[in-house]
């Protein structure tokens, strides 16, 4: 339990998304003018993270990895399907995506009007890509710690959007040099951010 | 034969040029259109990777643009999207295999960000705005010029990091032993994550006080 919670608190702040690996800064720059629309953004990518990591997790263990087939036929041990990792990721997180966007609708209309356009423009979120990508790497041990990380990297990606979004709001009434306007200073910014998170580095967990 | 030859477009035409020069200043896909940070941040710490993961952005966009707007006829635009992502996904996995066949080292630093460049938006959107309703020939240029666009600004900021943070250019000592004798320091801090977003935000910067037809209002 305790290792899990580990995971957990490493992935929102030691490992966070957006300020130690850069991941979902499109959709970071692009819908960060506003605290509310962020906030919509960020959960969905919370439940979506949440859900996928799990799913890839599974598909790694059971089909992708070295010798992962053998459950169907021990002559399969040798096989090594881990090249197709990215095709079989993106088309999870695909239709994942579509089925959370059905379920939502169907049970929760209220969520799912605040989500609004934000969970179909998910899939191609590097966030939720990277999540994949980055529990294959690491080899976590267990479907537990798999969605430790998943929804953990997606609580960091909300807290970096949301906190952003409230500095832009604010800044809208300083003086910036003009060039620095808008882009620029968002990128400054966030690179602050960053500096303000690499406290949380030397933490050993 | 001789009107034929008139009416047709030569190669490389005022207009192509400008499609391949146009996304490395006042159009680029990083500073300008915000397409593709993601990975162009992470792959900075050093000139190396910087380069190779530019060359293999260049080849995706190129080849994906070309292969989209040969098809494009022929894609229903419901299931586009899904169209999209399987020709970048397969383009992707043959040049992680290349790179995990010819440089090790460097796939290896590169990690999860050769996949990611499925996600990479510069790709999807200039597939979006340009392969999707053009020729082959400048769909392809297009790319190239995209793919140009972003590697520079990677090579810039892999350059200035490397450059300060470790003393070395493409793993080459550069920095003369007698400036560190006389108290010169490595700046650890270029090598961090952070000092690349840092980076980037002075290069805009720099574009929009020189080109102040792209200063934003807010």
């Amino acid at each position: 339990m305790q290792e899990l919670f580990n995971i957990f608190i490493k992935s929102i702040f030691v490992d966070n998304m957006v300020f130690a690996y850069f991941l979902g800064m499109c959709s970071y720059l692009a819908v960060s003018k506003t605290v509310n629309t962020s906030v919509g953004l960020g959960i969905a990518v919370v439940f979506v993270l949440g859900i996928t990591v799990p799913v890839d997790y599974l598909l790694n263990e059971y089909v992708l990895k070295p010798g992962a087939m053998a459950w169907l036929d021990p002559s399969f041990a040798e096989m090594d399907l881990s090249f197709l990792s990215f095709i079989l990721f993106i088309a999870i997180i695909a239709s994942m995506v579509q089925l959370v966007e059905m379920i939502v609708e169907k049970f929760s209309p209220s969520l799912y009007s605040s989500l609004g356009i934000f969970l179909p423009l998910i899939a191609v979120n590097c966030a939720i890509l990277g999540g994949s990508l980055f529990m294959q790497e690491r080899e976590y041990q267990s479907l537990g710690q798999a969605t430790a990380f998943g929804i953990g990297s997606g609580i960091g990606w909300f807290l970096a959007i949301v906190g952003i979004a409230a500095i832009r709001e604010k800044i809208r009434y300083s003086h910036i040099p003009k060039p620095l306007r808008g882009l620029g200073i968002t990128f400054i910014l966030t690179g602050l951010m960053g500096i303000a998170f690499m406290s949380f580095l030397g933490i050993k967990l | 034969m001789s009107t034929e030859k008139q009416e047709r477009e030569p190669l490389f035409s005022a207009k192509n040029r400008k499609l391949l020069t146009s996304p490395i200043n006042l159009n680029n896909p990083i500073t300008v259109q915000v397409l593709g940070i993601c990975s162009a941040l992470a792959v900075t710490a050093k000139i190396k990777p910087a380069f190779v993961m530019a060359l293999s952005v260049i080849v995706v966009t190129a080849f994906s643009n070309l292969i989209i707007s040969l098809l494009r006829n022929g894609i229903p635009p419901r299931i586009r999207i899904i169209v999209q992502l399987v020709v970048i996904a397969a383009l992707v996995i043959v040049v992680d295999q290349l790179l995990k066949a010819f440089v090790y080292d460097v796939s290896k630093q590169l990690s999860v960000f050769v996949g990611l460049i499925i996600t990479n938006c510069i790709i999807m959107g200039r597939l979006e705005a340009f392969a999707m309703g053009n020729k082959p020939w400048p769909s392809f240029l297009d790319g190239i010029g995209n793919g140009l666009g972003y590697g520079m600004i990677l090579l810039m900021v892999g350059f200035t990091r490397e450059l300060f943070g470790s003393g070395t250019i493409w793993g080459f000592h550069v920095i003369p032993e007698s400036f560190y004798e006389l108290g010169y320091r490595n700046n650890g801090f270029m090598i961090l994550p952070p000092m690349a977003l840092i980076l980037v935000g002075i290069i805009i910067w720099i574009q929009r006080s020189r080109n102040p037809e792209l200063v934003e209002e807010n």
